[in-house]
Formats: structure tokens, sequence, C-alpha cells
């Protein structure tokens, strides 16, 4: 039983403090979809994600009345189309182009999974796979896109790092109108994993089985409220009271994501513990670690609150759900976080912290613009940093940068909505081509040989 | 179905009378009844059986919250699984 306080707590987490649910998303297994030709399977694959995410919208609007908590999005993930379309890679926009339609169709805000897991190496189809990114990001809305590069297991494709630096740069040019917005759905991946709810990075595992729904449960502005209460304790009782934060948010979450499954008879995949800001004020992460006592995010001390934040997070998760996976952790979006937003307008975070604060927090570098004329083997020399980063951490890391067409440091690109906006980061000018060039696999790490 | 109401707003008279006259038509049992106060604000917190209400959650919780407008106050029907699931272990 709950008490009265019980029952205003939550509704004050809703109404001031931005709990929600920030996505129910649907994996959806294409393997079943291939035929003979790009024209069919594109048929095939429309039809499939069409009819197992008919009442995908509508279900989560009931939830949401139902139990009174907001469901930011709906969103839908399928099997990585450069396995679908590897009998005819060079068409496999047209599976592109067949699931944005049904994105649209079914009013879902994202759907991920134009991706390929290339960590051990680039098969042809896989090339020419990826060599149809920039222009399918281009011509689609809806559609991400993510490739992982490495793996703790395999070590890093370096050959891929560099193909997804001029991949990057490409996909800002042919969206350059948008301030390269296809960036934006673009992520790199080390060590991705197969149910993650979130986008860019989503995308349904081939080990998944057929249709699941996976929940990203939110709350950052919940912390911080409740950090608010103890301003003098220390950081063992700070832990704890995330930690109790936490268990109740994903608590949430886990409810949602039973019901969905029941009722859009799927199977309950898993929950994501993170947490994920917006650009609203009183939603964002940069502000739980102000409030640990940090002047402002990016000053020293900032990876060690954030290190702590993380580890409370997953701990009151997990005792929260039955099934816990996705990334799981604190997300530092520069563009859709109000608190890294104005840190980095005021040039008090650069890329080099974020990059240390990726090491211990769930994602990597993340909505980060960087100056439009950054030459592609830098982007692949970022990517590469982070991979390593990953690898060697065991741990999922990414890179989603957005090099800006046109503009230059101190310049801004918004993007609007839950993308938000953000000022153009300087990044190195020391010149990495030669490195990049090599390719090669970078070994895995000694201690990732445990069998 | 157990759920709960919550009526939040600046206190005035017949809060009580008119949410529960609009329950009783809808057939849905009042089991427990408790008032607060919320920052400035009055909250009352109704535990209701709806098992023999026979219209759709949804259209009740928005009816629900159409009388509250009327009266002044935020008037909100949830499932009390949502309580259950975040403040119990």
């Amino acid at each position: 039983m709950f008490s009265k306080f019980d029952v205003i707590e939550t509704i004050e987490m809703i109404e001031k403090e931005h709990l929600d649910i920030r996505t129910v998303t649907m994996g959806i297994s294409l393997l079943p979809c291939i035929r003979a030709t790009a024209g069919e399977t594109s048929d095939a694959v429309y039809d499939r994600v069409m009819q197992k995410a008919e009442r995908l919208v509508e279900t989560a609007a009931e939830l949401s009345s139902e139990y009174g908590i907001p469901i930011v999005n709906k969103r839908v993930s399928v099997t990585p189309v450069s396995l679908i379309s590897a009998a005819f890679p060079s068409e496999s926009g047209k599976i592109g182009a067949a699931l944005d339609r049904a994105a649209k169709e079914l009013g879902i805000d994202f759907l991920g999974g134009y991706s390929a897991l290339v960590h051990k190496g680039t098969a042809d189809y896989e090339k020419l796979f990826l060599s149809t990114i920039p222009e399918v990001l281009a011509s689609t809305d809806r559609l991400c896109s993510s490739v992982n590069v490495g793996s703790s297991k395999s070590g890093i494709n370096m050959d891929a790092v560099r193909t997804m630096g001029e991949i990057v740069l490409k996909t800002a040019q042919l969206t350059k109108d948008k301030d390269g917005l296809g960036c934006a759905k673009l992520v790199v991946f080390c060590n991705a994993v197969e149910d993650n709810p979130f986008m860019a990075g989503a995308f349904h595992g081939v080990g998944e089985s057929d249709t699941v729904i996976n929940v990203g449960v939110s709350g950052p502005g919940v912390v911080e409220h409740a950090l608010k209460y103890i301003p003098d304790a220390d950081l063992t009782d700070a832990a704890e009271l995330i930690k109790r934060t936490a268990f109740k948010i994903t608590r949430a979450g886990q409810l949602i994501a039973r019901e969905a499954a029941k009722r859009l008879n799927a199977r309950f995949g898993i929950v994501d513990l993170s947490l994920a800001p917006t650009p609203a004020r009183g939603d964002s992460v940069a502000h739980i670690l102000e409030t640990l006592g940090l002047e402002v995010v990016g000053c020293h001390g900032t990876t060690a609150a954030l290190a702590m934040l993380n580890d409370a997070v997953k701990k009151g998760g997990v005792m929260a759900s039955s099934r816990v996976g996705g990334l799981s952790g604190a997300f530092i979006p520069v563009s859709e976080d109000i608190g890294m937003i104005e840190s980095a307008t005021a040039g008090q975070i650069s890329i080099d912290k974020l990059e240390a604060m990726t090491c211990v927090c769930s994602v990597g570098l993340d909505m980060i613009a960087i100056p439009g004329d950054t030459p592609a083997s830098t982007i692949s020399a970022i990517i590469a940093d982070e991979a390593a980063i990953g690898m060697v951490n065991n741990k999922t890391t990414a890179v989603r940068v957005i090099p800006a067409p046109g503009k230059k440091v101190g310049d801004e690109v918004s993007f609007g909505g839950l993308l938000g906006r953000a000022p153009v980061m300087p990044v190195h000018k020391g010149d990495a081509s030669a490195f990049i060039r090599r390719g090669g696999l970078i070994p895995a790490p000694i201690h990732s040989f445990k069998n | 179905m157990r759920a709960v109401v919550t009526v939040t707003g600046s206190d005035k008279r017949g809060i009580i009378a008119k949410v529960s006259a609009f329950l009783f038509e809808h057939n849905i049992n009042i089991e427990d009844v408790s008032q607060t106060i919320l920052g400035d604000q009055f909250a009352m917190i109704m535990m209701v059986d709806m098992s023999e209400s026979r219209e759709a959650f949804a259209s009740v919780a928005a009816a629900l919250a159409q009388l509250g407008e009327k009266i002044g106050v935020t008037v909100r029907l949830q499932h009390a699984d949502i309580f259950d699931a975040m403040h119990n272990v």
C-alpha cells in the first residue's frame, strides 16, 4: 500500500520535475522480410513494420492516460538494414525509404536501424551499404543510422573508422541547409548494445526475439530536485538519495514496459535506466552535477561527480527492474541539455573534458557541433579515441558530432525540439591523418580474453 | 480496478460534493478519502474502486478533468498501480 504522501510525491515528480517515460521503443526483427530483390524486400519490410507497430502510438496514449505519466516518444528499432540488404547493398536506400514512410504513417518519432555492425571487418556488401548512409539520411526524416566500429572482444576496425569520418562529413554537407541535421541521426559506436531504446543508436539485434518492447525512462529533474533538499549532505548520502530516486523512476518505466508489451502482443525486453535530458529547464543532467556543488559543469570535479551519479542511477535501477539493458546511465548530449548548452556557450566545457566524462558514464561524445571545415581524418580520430575508451573499459561509447557546414567556433547550430541547439566547439588542430590512413585493426585488449 | 483521484488547487466550497457526485453517477465507489496541504494548496486524495464502472478509463479521466476545470481545481484519475510500483519494494 502507499500513503497520501507517496501519491503527492509522484504527482509533483510528473508535473513539476519533468518525470516522464522518455521512450517506448518496439524492436522488430526484419529477418523474415528478406526477398530476392530490393523492391520486394522493401515492400515486405514496410508491411511488417506497419503490421507490428500498428497500435504502438495508440497504446502509448492509452497507457499515458491511465497511469497519468507522459510518454514522450514512440519509436521503432529494426534489425540492422545492412543484413537485410546484403544481396543488393547498393539498393539499401529503398529499404531506408520504406522504413521512413512507415515511420511517418505510424506517427512515431524516429525509427532506428539503418545500421551496420563492422567491428571486426567490413564486408564488401557492408562497404556499399555504408556509402548509402549520407544520401539516405538526407532524403529521409525519421530514419536513424548507426554503425558499430569496435568492441572489447574484437578490437577497433580502423578502416571503418576512416570511412565513418568521411561519411559523417558527407552527411553534414548533404544536409547543410539544416545545419547538418543528418549527423544528428547518425551514431558511430564501440560496443553497441542490441536492445537500446534511445535514438539515434537504436537497432534490434539479431539475438533478440521477434518483437520486443524496450522502455527508456528519464527524470534528471527529479534527481536534481531531490538533491536540493540535502545541500549539506556528504556524497555517500547524496549517492544513496540518487539511488532511491532512480529506483522510483525505474519502477514507473518497468510498469509501463510490462503493460505495453502485454497490450502490443510483444515480449517485454528491457528498461533502460538512463537519465536523459532535454533542452527544457529543469530537465538537465548538467544541473544535477552543479547541484552536487560544481560551479559549472565542465570544471574540475565534473568527472568524479558524473561517475557517482552514473553508478548510483544503475544501482537504484537494477534493484527496481527485473530486466535492465540498453545504455543505462547518465546521458551528456551537449545540444539536448540546457546546462551543457550554457556551459559550452560560455566556454566552460571542452571536448577534452567531455571525452573524459565519457569514461565514466553510459554514452559518448553526443550532439556536439564542431567547425564545418574539420577534416574527415580529424572526425575519424575523434571516433577512434572514443572507441578506444569503450574498448578498453568494456563499455559502450559513441560519437555523434555535427561538423556544421559553413560554421566556425562561436557560431550556433539549432535543430529544434528535443535535438536542441549547440554552440560550435573547437577541436584540436593537429593532424592525425597519417595515423588514420594506416587502417587495419587495433587488436582487442588483453583483458578481453576471458574464456 | 483500483484507481486514485487527486484534486489539487485552492480550497473552495463544494469540491468534495461535486467530485463525489460525479463518481457516484459513474458507478465508482470511494474507498478512502484523505486531505492534506501541498505547498500552499489544498490536496484531496481518494482511493476508488472502478470495477463497476462501464466506461472507458480514458473517457472517465477526461470527464473528471473537465469537471475540475469547471470548479477551478485540477482533478486527475490514475491507475493505482503506478503508485504501488514507485513506492513499494
